[in-house]
């Protein structure tokens, strides 16, 4: 392989196949970008959140290229957690699964632990336990985690696909390029929210059209521009989770920043070009999103990013005595959902007929063709649900959607 | 015409451009099991991208989506080369481990929908010819 990237004596051994087929493979992928994007060199990392796990997302082909890399005993070198599953682990057939797919997901699974990846199946790392610091260098992928890590944490990671992700924890490093490095990371226009903003709760489904509308506006141009978000004074961790998640779905953006509140906010020159977003545009959208499925709606979801404690514990108090008219999911990490069964929100929770579907979320499950709509309060969900899944779905802002739920089932159904 | 970009991977290929203006992702944007375009309201909503040289500005969603394009070459439903304005990592990462040729930092508005490409992978060099060539 051709490249001016200078490489350790250890790194080149990889790349020539000293330590086996896998490395040599992870080696030159790794290489290979950081040729193209003009690396100097490769960096140690601290860890690794790899995607690409549900088995409806990878098909034979993914499983076999995984089958493959684990054939050699090859482990990671850095912690490195996994993003959600197709599906909850303990508990998929009473989720409807079946079960030539559960075989083939824990073939998935079976080949990510052997290379020495942690079965968190969550994608919210920085929730539990792998929480990197400031300035840390870490190779994630996970398109909400990354732009998490980045602009919340203000440590640095590409936007890494599932491979190279992969590769990064099996070598412990990742080239120097992009988000590794200051200029990659500095704001290129200035976003100005106009009008008032709700009070800053679990608004997450405001925050994830806020952050849809900025992350198209910030494609206009035809290149990706990294906003500089002024006008926003609180913003709980859930709906900077809802944000981080909508803006890089619908913008592909790696960053953000929001003056006085991100950690590298101050850090830069602050652009010249400069837009406007108004929050009435916002509402405008979500009252538009609201009734977008257009029919009556068999499943709810909410966990899109996963849910933090402090959300089940909302969605305990607000269902508390009262029963669900269709098929509701609420997907978080196994170690997050075991807070909530000693707090005895698990309880109350399943009571109300909602299922804990953990491990997994409504985007990797294999929902498509099972429902007729559905109603969650992610923006990111949406896209994924409507596209991916050809289901119509409505944006409903949490309370509002528990409450369409435990509506009594119309006559129509 | 001829346009000049770099290389994200190399490779030989020709056909018929398909062009979007707008970011695609992948996974969820794209069928890995029929080739075609999912999102809705995309401008490329309902296109078979399969052989076809696709060209689009970025890349944006899921970093699922260089599995997607994995699943696609598989499935022989890949498109035969991509063009992008600036190629993400995650789009780099598919062309890579699926061997799909790629070059990025061409000035894709001069590109008209449907123009027959040679888009050479080697040397970072897209020709876009005049008339579309007689089946041989």
């Amino acid at each position: 392989m051709k490249t001016n990237m200078v490489l350790t004596a250890e790194e080149q051994d990889m790349l020539n196949g000293v330590y086996g087929k896998t490395l040599r493979k992870a080696m030159e992928l790794l290489v290979g970008l950081g040729t193209i994007y003009n690396a100097k060199r490769l960096i140690p990392i601290s860890s690794a959140q790899v995607a690409g796990v549900s088995y409806d997302n990878l098909g034979e082909a993914g499983l076999e290229f995984l089958e493959s890399l684990a054939a050699e005993g090859i482990t990671a070198r850095v912690p490195a957690t996994l993003n959600p599953a197709g599906m909850d682990l303990e508990n998929w057939q009473k989720l409807g699964i079946n079960a030539d797919f559960a075989s083939k997901q824990y073939r998935v699974l079976n080949a990510y632990e052997k290379l020495g990846i942690q079965l968190t199946c969550s994608c919210v790392p920085y929730l539990i336990g792998n929480r990197p610091g400031f300035g840390e260098h870490i190779a994630w992928s996970e398109s909400s985690a990354v732009c998490f890590a980045n602009s919340v944490l203000a440590a640095r990671t590409n936007r890494e696909g599932g491979p190279s992700a992969l590769a990064a924890a099996l070598t412990g490093r990742t080239a120097e390029y992009g988000m590794h490095l200051d200029v990659g990371r500095a704001p290129t226009v200035r976003v100005i929210i106009e009008g008032k903003l709700p009070l800053s709760d679990l608004q997450t489904a405001f925050y994830g059209v806020l952050a849809k509308q900025i992350g198209e506006r910030c494609n206009e141009k035809g290149k990706k521009e990294i906003p500089l978000i002024e006008g926003i004074d609180q913003i709980s961790l859930e709906e900077l989770k809802a944000f981080s998640a909508s803006i890089a779905t619908y913008g592909g953006q790696a960053i953000f920043h929001i003056q006085g509140i991100t950690p590298e906010a101050d850090n830069y020159p602050v652009p010249l070009e400069e837009t406007l977003v108004s929050t009435v545009e916002v509402k405008r959208e979500i009252d538009k999103l609201r009734n977008a499925a257009k029919t009556a709606i068999d499943f709810y979801t909410l966990g899109c990013p996963h849910l933090s404690e402090r959300e089940i514990e909302r969605i305990a108090q607000l269902v508390k005595g009262r029963k669900v008219n269709g098929e509701f999911w609420l997907t978080t990490a196994r170690s997050i959902k075991s807070i909530a069964d000693r707090k005895g929100w698990t309880e109350i929770i399943e009571q109300s007929g909602i299922k804990f579907s953990c491990d997994t979320c409504c985007v990797v499950a294999p929902i498509g063709g099972r429902f007729h709509a559905m109603a969650t309060d992610s923006a990111k969900a949406r896209y994924y649900s409507t596209s991916k899944h050809q289901l119509p779905t409505s944006l409903v802002p949490l309370e509002d959607l528990i409450d369409i739920a435990c509506q009594p089932k119309g006559s129509e159904q | 015409m001829i346009l000049t970009g770099r290389v994200i991977y190399p490779g030989k290929a020709q056909g018929i451009a398909l062009v979007s203006h707008q970011a695609l992702s992948f996974f969820g944007g794209v069928d890995p099991e029929n080739g075609i375009v999912l999102e809705s309201g995309h401008e490329l909503e309902g296109q078979l991208i399969a052989n076809k040289i696709l060209v689009f500005p970025s890349g944006k969603g899921s970093t699922v989506g260089s599995y997607t394009l994995y699943r696609l070459k598989q499935n022989g439903l890949a498109p035969a080369a991509i063009l992008n304005a600036e190629c993400e990592p995650i789009i780099a990462t598919g062309c890579i481990i699926s061997e799909i040729p790629c070059i990025d930092r061409i000035e894709i508005a001069k590109i008209p929908n449907n123009a027959y490409l040679f888009v050479n992978g080697e040397n970072g060099v897209v020709e876009i010819a005049q008339v579309s060539p007689q089946t041989s």
